[in-house]
């Protein structure tokens, strides 16, 4: 019977019913502390630390703070030492502040070559979605499930349904991967994909890059999806080749993981089309991902919505970002920039940006900084002179961790300030109370950077 | 975890949809290393904003897709520590919902319609064995996994589960070709 690329992975690792073999396991400082202390309460042991791998992200400054006992806020240091500490006792190798590989968790596996098609994938963060890109099966988990997966190296997991979303025709010059989920979410809405674990396909997701795939996967979970994967191919093997921790028999490798991807004629529990080429650049406009308009459109009027519960949430929403219904989005003027976080920060994702802004200069109205999302890609970028073109327009050039993504560092928006972020979530107060998050590409960051408004990069020059 | 048969009591009512975790839990507050204390918390902007005002009784009545985003079970943790004992809405986020059944805080799946009614009737009664929502408007059944239900019935830690199954994990690892998955020995 023919089956789906997930239906293939989960019937690999099931080791008893409902019982998920789990590969691969990241771990970052805020949701594995009180994981270990479970441990330690009941006496239990990690049981495979070599498939345990774990880096400090969330509360890391960005300035260049260079070991865990420097940084000044005092419940970061603890969590972070407490993070050192535990990976210590427990065995399990670390990459914290001061190291050369240190970096946002969704992009060091990656980086290292440890996310592999085929794998079984968890981590203790919604954006573990991010390593379906490579044809595995990844998923963000609780705490509680994080300290299961230490003890057992298992997962209790209810077996979710399936949905693709196939992907008419080719995304257009100058819209991005990242406007291609955020059409997506749009269009579904943030719990248009509950309950699912999604594969993407389509001519647009095979010719998209790796780092453009992880874009897509990473915001699986602002649909509510439980997984999103995309087919292994030679783009993928490509990836993995060379890398550190890339499979010593590689051709070997090879031969297995083209065996993932869906089977022809294999059914789904939905299926979803849409027209890539109809996709434009987009921007957020309220305090969902959902809540999502392409550049050349306006804000939406709630008056104008069908459901009396959507007119309410949308009211709402407009009054936090004080944004009016009707304003043409061109009109819409940020004051912060943000080119960061595990959906955007990437080397792929900084050549973009600087790109747009090489030999220009930033309006005078915004803060703009760049975050790199890894220590080795800052150091690539570096190489590149990446670092020189974005000083030169103004821009800071940061350390590698989360960053403004979630404001849990010195990195946040100050009360009522409007961010242009290519980070994941525009929830209210993500990026620091009372900030206001647009969410966009790296492209359209950095074009909003320097005109001090979005502006629709097709047209820009 | 101890174990849950009936949750009976006042409904406090939080009439919005897509709540997110962010909101349940603000990030400045995830930087504890502990499991409890976070209660007082719970929707720290909204609360101290005046925007919502909520009881801690027993029972929360929200809207659909409650819980979305971050995986953060600081989000439950908050719940229960803030007094609540189950969450009753028309939809939940997963990773939220899986957090809540590991904690034994009861999500309780209902459709619009009886949510409101529970909401309107202002007090219930839960009953995980029956799975069913009593109230001034009727009794209404909901769905809930049965080694879920049984877990949250007989307060039982789902590690000390899986270990007993521990023969069978040795045998799936035994049984796997070597080298198939990478490891963290080749960095």
């Amino acid at each position: 019977m023919p089956q789906t690329m997930f239906d293939k992975i989960w019937s690999e690792h099931e080791v008893a019913d409902g019982l998920l073999y789990i590969d691969l396991h990241l771990v970052h400082e805020v949701t594995s502390p009180q994981a270990f202390d479970g441990l330690r309460m009941a006496g239990r042991k990690v049981r495979r630390p070599e498939r345990t791998l774990a880096t400090a992200d969330h509360n890391v400054p960005t300035d260049g703070t260079k070991a865990a006992q420097l940084i000044a806020d005092h419940l970061s240091r603890v969590q972070v030492e407490t993070l050192e500490r535990n990976c210590e006792e427990f065995g399990i190798r670390l990459y914290s502040l001061g190291s050369d590989r240190q970096g946002i968790v969704h992009v060091i596996g990656p980086e290292l070559g440890v996310t592999q098609p085929g794998m079984t994938i968890v981590c203790g963060d919604s954006h573990t979605s991010t390593h379906g890109a490579f044809g595995a099966l990844a998923f963000g988990i609780g705490t509680s499930e994080v300290e299961h997966v230490l003890a057992t190296q298992c997962l209790v997991q209810k077996k979710p349904k399936t949905m693709r979303i196939s992907y008419a025709g080719e995304l257009g010059p100058g819209v991005t991967p990242k406007d291609l989920i955020l059409a997506t979410i749009g269009r579904l809405g943030t719990g248009g994909m509950v309950g699912h674990a999604v594969e993407y396909a389509g001519p647009a997701i095979e010719s998209l890059s790796m780092p453009g795939r992880m874009t897509v996967c990473n915001m699986t979970i602002e649909g509510g999806g439980r997984a999103g994967m995309i087919a292994p191919d030679e783009t993928t093997f490509e990836w993995v080749q060379g890398r550190a921790a890339a499979p010593q028999e590689f051709d070997a490798a090879v031969k297995r993981w083209r065996q993932l991807p869906t089977d022809p004629g294999a059914g789904f529990d939905a299926e979803i089309e849409i027209d890539a080429a109809g996709i434009s650049p987009m921007v957020t406009w309220g305090t969902n991902p959902g809540m999502v308009v392409e550049v050349t459109g306006s804000v939406p009027d709630p008056a104008e919505m069908d459901l009396p519960a959507d007119r309410e949430s949308a009211a709402r929403a407009l009054a936090y970002m004080d944004l009016e219904p009707g304003t043409p989005m061109t009109e819409v003027a940020p004051e912060r920039v943000f080119i960061g976080s595990c959906t955007n920060s990437r080397v792929e994702d900084l050549r973009e940006a600087a790109a747009m802004v090489d030999g220009r200069k930033i309006a005078s109205s915004v803060r703009a900084m760049v975050v790199p999302g890894s220590q080795q890609v800052k150091a690539t970028a570096e190489e590149e002179g990446l670092d020189d073109i974005f000083r030169a327009a103004g821009f800071e050039w940061r350390e590698a961790g989360c960053s403004m993504c979630l404001g849990m560092n010195p990195d946040i928006l100050i009360e009522g300030e409007r961010c242009a972020s290519t980070s994941n979530r525009n929830f209210e107060g993500r990026q620091g109370k009372g900030g206001r998050t647009h969410l966009v590409s790296p492209k359209m960051a950095a074009a909003a950077a320097i005109e001090g408004r979005f502006v629709d990069i097709r047209e820009w020059a | 975890m101890r174990p849950i048969d009936v949750i009976e009591g006042k409904v406090s009512v939080l009439d919005r949809h897509d709540v997110d975790t962010d909101q349940i839990i603000p990030k400045q507050f995830l930087k504890r290393v502990e499991r409890t204390g976070f209660g007082e918390f719970l929707f720290y902007d909204w609360l101290r904003s005046g925007e919502i005002s909520l009881e801690p009784n027993p029972i929360l009545v929200a809207g659909r897709n409650f819980g979305c985003g971050s995986s953060r079970e600081h989000a439950p943790w908050a719940l229960e520590d803030f007094g609540f004992e189950a969450i009753v809405a028309p939809s939940f986020a997963d990773i939220f919902y899986s957090n809540c059944t590991k904690i034994g805080l009861l999500p309780v799946e209902l459709d619009e319609k009886h949510c409101r009614a529970v909401a309107e009737a202002g007090e219930a009664r839960i009953d995980v064995d029956d799975q069913t929502v009593t109230c001034a408007a009727g009794v209404f059944e909901f769905a809930i996994e049965p080694d879920v239900q049984h877990r949250l019935l007989n307060g039982l830690d789902d590690i000390g589960i899986t270990l007993e199954n521990v023969a069978a994990i040795d045998r799936f690892e035994a049984g796997r070709a070597t080298g198939a998955t990478p490891t963290t020995k080749a960095l």
